[in-house]
């Protein structure tokens, strides 16, 4: 771990700019990815901003929403009562992540700019292009378990790891971010891109850019909405895939408005909107769920150590469909 | 020194269930590890580690490492101190610039605060050149037959005739089976204190060490620093599980030993990182074992064949004895049994938790589950019809074969009788539902040399062997056995171990612990009261060794269990969960029921784990384990471990040991995997031969 | 970069300097001494370093001291300090340990966990979120999974299970 710079700025503007001036400053959060990667070697800053006592912590409601401070840990965002019956795939999303220590100590805003776990990336004796842009990628020939199915680029074939970020596509939550020239709103959906031949860039965030808030509209479909999540140990384990689903039905069941939201299967939460568009309108089945999910992963290009995904997230979506619609479930039976 | 054939005693505190002599410095974090015993102006050291599988070091570049505030040194090959003896492969680190494996010890840094010590061991930059190297373990590989098996076991065996009678045999089972590399992932990863000091004009080694065994680790590395064993003393108080990998002393302790060979008497602290303990402290090899069983029509066994292809290190040869269980498992008048090596560049292997017992089982067992319904019998009684009259490969009774009684009594408790024969026959909600039964063993085993001290004090008896508690209870429990054998109360027992300056005693593993140290304080123990009498004044001792008599050579001892387990599998997204597992042993008698079930049950978790989870995946490209934390090498959490239970029979094996017992670390270990893997089967009809079992397997 | 903080550890006010780097568990076992929390990967990814930290169970090995300045830790030496605590009693009740490594961080795991039970936390596998969660839902797979933050290898998981579950109970 390199010497380090250590900075407590006590509003969010001064932390802006102290990173924003200084191409070797990163901000810390909550530190649960960074800190582990300061002793890994793979991030090697030499100033931390330490925006962990900035006042961002509030939880309020807002605009009919809710307003998620940057700083609100994750383990206080899952239990919001709020949270809970408004939005509960966020709470079913954070809940299914980490630990309860971790999620203690995990902030909002860190949680979605954790990092991937590709063993290659988190070890600096390897070649990996988003660690070390233009080193190679091993994971594409190499240990590929964890690798994406959708959306992988030249560079970099892994994954990203949130599943808050997940449900908050799911939500339609825009993230509030304050830099240089001011604030700006970027919907979570368009937060994480792919990776394309740029796999260093995580984010669409600049260098400087602080989140300091996430806001969640009011929806119908928030309310009825859930998380799936399929993985090796039955607990404290990062998704092979996930699945967060929202859905608003009319009173004949056919369904007005959707969300499904793929995690584990790409660079970026993976809104599935061809199979969104197979249902909305429709009366639901699980057949049609299959179906609807078949369709969307006409996309998926599996490769060695992925070919189970494309079924497994299939699955993993007939599964969330009948968590929230117990009539699916009497069908299937 | 005495050397005597102790005779049996009497149980009293033996068979009781005496609370951990050890449990509050445990509860409270008090109890000191390897790296937390307060030292004088500690140096902390850092590994640093080559990056390729097979070369040399062409430079060390330290100036930048030197130059970080609080950097003290840098020792490599150039200048680290020359050993007396370099034939131990593993352990000769720093003497030439060869490099065997990626992730071998090239430099130590020494640091007055570990940040800095981290921090210096990344700026040491250092130059290798980079040979042409093989990973890989596949069936093809160029291999070789070692002269031995772990420990000194026969490599090949051939009775009868294998070929003829599996060319009449009415079921034929030919199958391939496959473990995974596994690491043993202690939670105290492995670590070191050290110093040297001048006594009376010798130089003085001490360590702290986090080990399975003091007395072997002063053993090994006195010849090769060339000192006197005497002048090594090596301490381990308390050590964070072992599992086997804190058997031998690996890599890291010479790193420890030899760096502090340069402070001027500073000790050194050297924690292994647990991403470096997946190259340096030991792991399962990968197995491939090759079956062939044949049976006549009443599914008796005619032929046994297992074929064994793993792997050993170009520094330092371990042959896993992964067919050793089958040579005595089940009956059958043409067997055969072989083991093959191929010589990769890659990290030494090493002891896991029931080295052979557990790869060969899983394959023999799982085997054995297909064969089962390849004959149309019931997995209980197929095995109940092949259980053998004496031991098939050596000819003589076993002084006890409870494996029959350990499959009633398993098959009544878990509600055998009432499972449907097909798979796929059950399901509950979204859950897959099966059960699955294995056989387990484990040989019992007495090691020689031990020796115990018993000395009367003012409130009792101090009771002194230089063996080690790594969590087996082994302090509680030999506790009870010194109680017993010189007649008085627990309380009145002062136990002392994990220390050089106690009587020679050897390492914890293969279950012969208990065994072995337990029957040396018996024997000390008699030979104290016949010395002094059972009311003896405070300052008189006794030292004494237990001689064996001849019953090694009228029995075969073994211990023998019957593990079910229930599984369920998701028949969406194919996970597998294991609500319910009962593991029924024939142990000889238990000495303490409360830590016995802990590591019975303890054996049972770990098998399950290794049944579901783990995998060190080794990328042939680089020759390192590429899963090198806890979070891509994944053991059982806590939500999967539900319903656990394990229990022994009422038994006594006085023939073995004094007090009738014989081991019990591993066995939980064995066959267990094998019986969630023959349940999977039966829920779901999707049979894996290689582990771990994982959700993509059963997705449909 | 050497700074000075203070910390309240096991309820003693204590100053100390640390290196902008240390952790705050280097600086509890390197520099304070204490060696209650254990390293056991200092990743994140085993839960041996827990510590009650302003009342709430976290982790040491991902926590920077300087940005814990001023913090109120209580380790599991701590919680000994009138007597052992009911969790520390019921785990050598119910042999919940065995190499006694991992304990420590199960101790405090487990005594964060009963409060976040107790002030209507969910957990993954609790069915309805709508409905606060009491002491009286910490069923077995409601603990199972509140506690999965904490490896422990030796497989102590049953009678850490019975421990827990007892003073739940209580």
């Amino acid at each position: 771990m390199r010497e380090l710079a250590y900075l407590r700025p006590s509003d969010p503007a001064d932390a802006v700019s102290l990173v924003a001036n200084d191409p070797d400053a990163r901000f810390l959060g909550g530190g649960t990815n960074l800190v582990d990667h300061l002793k890994l070697g793979v991030a090697t800053p030499g100033t931390l901003v330490d925006v962990s006592h900035l006042p961002l912590d509030a939880l309020e409601e807002h605009d009919g929403g809710l307003l998620v401070g940057a700083n609100v840990r994750n383990s206080d965002l899952a239990a919001d009562r709020r949270v809970r019956t408004g939005w509960p795939v966020l709470s079913r999303a954070l809940l299914s992540g980490a630990s309860g220590q971790i999620r203690n100590q995990a902030t909002t805003a860190g949680n979605l700019l954790q990092r991937t776990r590709c063993v290659y990336f988190l070890d600096v004796t390897t070649p990996c292009n988003k660690r070390e842009p233009g080193s190679g990628c091993s994971a594409a020939e190499g240990y590929g378990r964890y690798n994406a199915i959708l959306g992988a680029g030249p560079a970099c074939v892994t994954v990203h790891p949130s599943d808050l970020a997940v449900g908050l596509v799911a939500v339609d939550a825009t993230v509030v971010v304050l830099g240089p020239d001011g604030e700006r709103r970027v919907p979570a959906a368009d937060l994480h891109r792919l990776p394309g031949d740029d796999a260093a860039r995580d984010t669409v965030l600049g260098h400087g850019e602080l989140i300091t808030a996430v806001e969640l509209p009011r929806s119908a479909h928030a309310r009825t909405s859930t998380y799936v999540k399929v993985r090796d140990r039955a607990s404290f384990a990062f998704a092979l895939v996930s699945v967060a689903v929202a859905i608003d039905r009319a009173e004949d069941g056919t369904v007005r408005d959707l969300r499904i939201v793929w995690g584990g299967v790409a660079h970026k939460p993976w809104r599935a909107t061809r199979a969104e568009d197979a249902l909305r309108g429709r009366p639901l089945t699980e057949a049609g769920v299959r179906d609807a999910a078949e369709a969307e992963l006409d996309q998926a290009r599996p490769t060695a150590g992925t070919e189970y995904k494309p079924a497994m997230v299939r699955n993993a979506t007939a599964l969330a469909f009948r968590r929230l619609v117990p009539d699916l479930a009497e069908e299937a039976r | 020194m005495t050397e005597l054939v102790p005779s049996p005693v009497e149980p009293k505190a033996i068979g009781t269930a005496l609370p951990r002599v050890d449990g509050v410095e445990k509860v409270t974090g008090r109890a000191a590890y390897a790296v937390e015993h307060p030292v004088d102006r500690p140096l902390f050291a850092w590994l640093v580690t080559s990056t390729v599988a097979r070369g040399r070091v062409v430079a060390v570049d330290r100036s930048e490492a030197l130059a970080h505030p609080g950097v003290v040194s840098v020792v490599d090959h150039t200048d680290a101190p020359r050993l007396a003896q370099t034939d131990n492969g593993e352990l000769a680190i720093l003497q030439d610039d060869a490099v065997g494996f990626r992730g071998q010890i090239v430099a130590v840094v020494l640091a007055e605060s570990s940040e800095a010590a981290r921090e210096g061991a990344r700026l040491v930059r250092v130059e290798q050149e980079a040979e042409p190297f093989e990973a890989e373990l596949r069936e093809d590989n160029a291999s070789y037959r070692p002269e031995k098996v772990n420990p000194a076991m026969e490599t090949d065996t051939d009775q009868g005739d294998v070929d003829t009678a599996l060319g009449t045999a009415t079921t034929v089972l030919e199958q391939t089976y496959r473990t995974p590399y596994e690491h043993n992932n202690p939670l105290e990863p492995h670590a070191t204190t050290a110093w040297w000091s001048e006594e009376d004009g010798r130089e003085r080694l001490t360590l702290f060490d986090s080990s399975q065994g003091v007395h072997g680790v002063a053993t090994a590395l006195a010849p090769m620093l060339g000192i006197d064993r005497e002048q090594i003393r090596v301490m381990a108080p308390f050590v964070g599980g072992g599992f086997g990998s804190k058997g031998e002393a690996h890599a890291h302790v010479m790193a420890a030993a030899l760096a502090a060979r340069t402070t001027g008497g500073r000790p050194v602290r050297l924690a292994v990182t647990r991403q470096q303990m997946f190259s340096l402290t030991g792991y399962r090899t990968a197995t491939i074992s090759k079956f062939r069983l044949g049976t006549d029509d009443d599914g008796r066994l005619t032929a046994i064949e297992h074929r064994v292809q793993e792997q050993t290190s170009r520094l330092r040869e371990f042959a896993e004895q992964t067919a050793s269980p089958t040579r005595m498992m089940y009956a059958a008048p043409n067997r055969r049994t072989s083991h093959r090596l191929a010589v990769l560049d890659v990290a030494v292997p090493s002891w896991m938790r029931a080295p052979g017992e557990m790869p060969g089982m899983f394959a023999h067992e799982v085997a054995m589950d297909e064969l089962a319904e390849a004959c149309g019998l019931d997995p209980v009684e197929l095995r109940r019809r092949n259980d053998p009259d004496v031991d098939p490969e050596e000819g003589l009774p076993f002084d006890r074969r409870g494996l029959v009684e350990c499959l009633d009594r398993g098959a009544e408790r878990f509600g055998w009788a009432s499972r449907p024969r097909a798979p796929r026959s059950t399901a509950d909600g979204e859950w897959w539902v099966g059960t699955g039964v294995a056989s387990a063993t484990y040989p019992a085993m007495r090691q020689p040399g031990n020796v115990a001290r018993v000395e009367s004090t003012d409130t009792g008896f101090a009771v002194s062997i230089g063996a080690v508690d790594i969590g087996t209870g082994a302090r509680t429990a030999l506790t009870q056995i010194a109680a017993d054998a010189l007649g008085v109360g627990t309380d009145d027992i002062d136990l002392r171990l994990g220390d050089t300056a106690l009587p020679m005693a050897s390492v914890a593993g293969g279950s012969s612990g208990t065994s072995s140290w337990g029957s040396a304080i018996v024997a000390a123990a008699q030979q104290f009261l016949a010395d002094h009498g059972d009311r003896p004044d405070p300052g008189l001792w006794t030292e004494a060794s237990a001689l064996r008599g001849d019953e090694a050579d009228r029995f075969s001892f073994h211990s023998f269990g019957a593990v079910f387990a229930e599984v369920h599998v998701h028949r969406y997204t194919g996970e597998l969960r294991v609500p319910r597992m009962l593991g029924v042993y024939s142990v000889g008698r238990v000495v303490n029921p409360t830590t016995a079930r802990s590591q019975l049950v303890g054996g049972l978790v770990m098998g399950m784990s290794a049944a579901l989870f783990e995998e060190s995946v080794r990328d042939p490209r680089f020759g390192h384990v590429v899963t090198q934390d806890l979070a891509t090498y994944h053991v059982a959490a806590h939500a999967d471990v539900a319903g656990i239970e394990a229990e022994w029979l009422d038994e006594s094996t006085t023939t073995f040991t004094p007090m009738g017992s014989r081991g019990i670390g591993e066995i939980g270990i064995v066959g267990t995997a094998a019986a969630v893997a023959n349940a999977a089967y039966h829920a779901t009809g999707v049979r894996v031969r290689d582990l771990p079992l994982t959700a993509d397997a059963f997705l449909e | 970069m050497e700074t000075t903080i203070e910390l309240t550890v096991d309820g003693e006010r204590r100053s100390l300097t640390v290196d902008t780097r240390t952790t705050l568990l280097d600086a509890l076992r390197e520099r304070l001494g204490n060696t209650s929390p254990k390293k056991g990967c200092d990743h994140g990814q085993c839960g041996s370093c827990t510590v009650l930290l302003d009342g709430r169970r976290h982790l040491t090995c991902l926590a920077l001291a300087l940005s814990y300045d001023g913090a109120e830790i209580t380790t599991a030496a701590g919680l000994a300090r009138d007597g052992l605590h009911p969790v520390q009693q019921a785990f050598l009740d119910h042999d919940g340990y065995q190499c006694g490594y991992c304990t420590p961080g199960q101790v405090c795991s487990a005594v964060g966990m009963l409060d976040e039970a107790a002030g209507g936390v969910p957990s993954h596998v609790t069915d309805d979120l709508a409905v606060p969660t009491t002491l009286e839902d910490l069923d077995d797979g409601e603990i199972r999974e509140r506690m999965s933050g904490n490896l422990c290898r030796c497989g102590a998981y049953p009678g850490i299970l019975a421990a827990v579950r007892e003073v739940a109970g209580a």
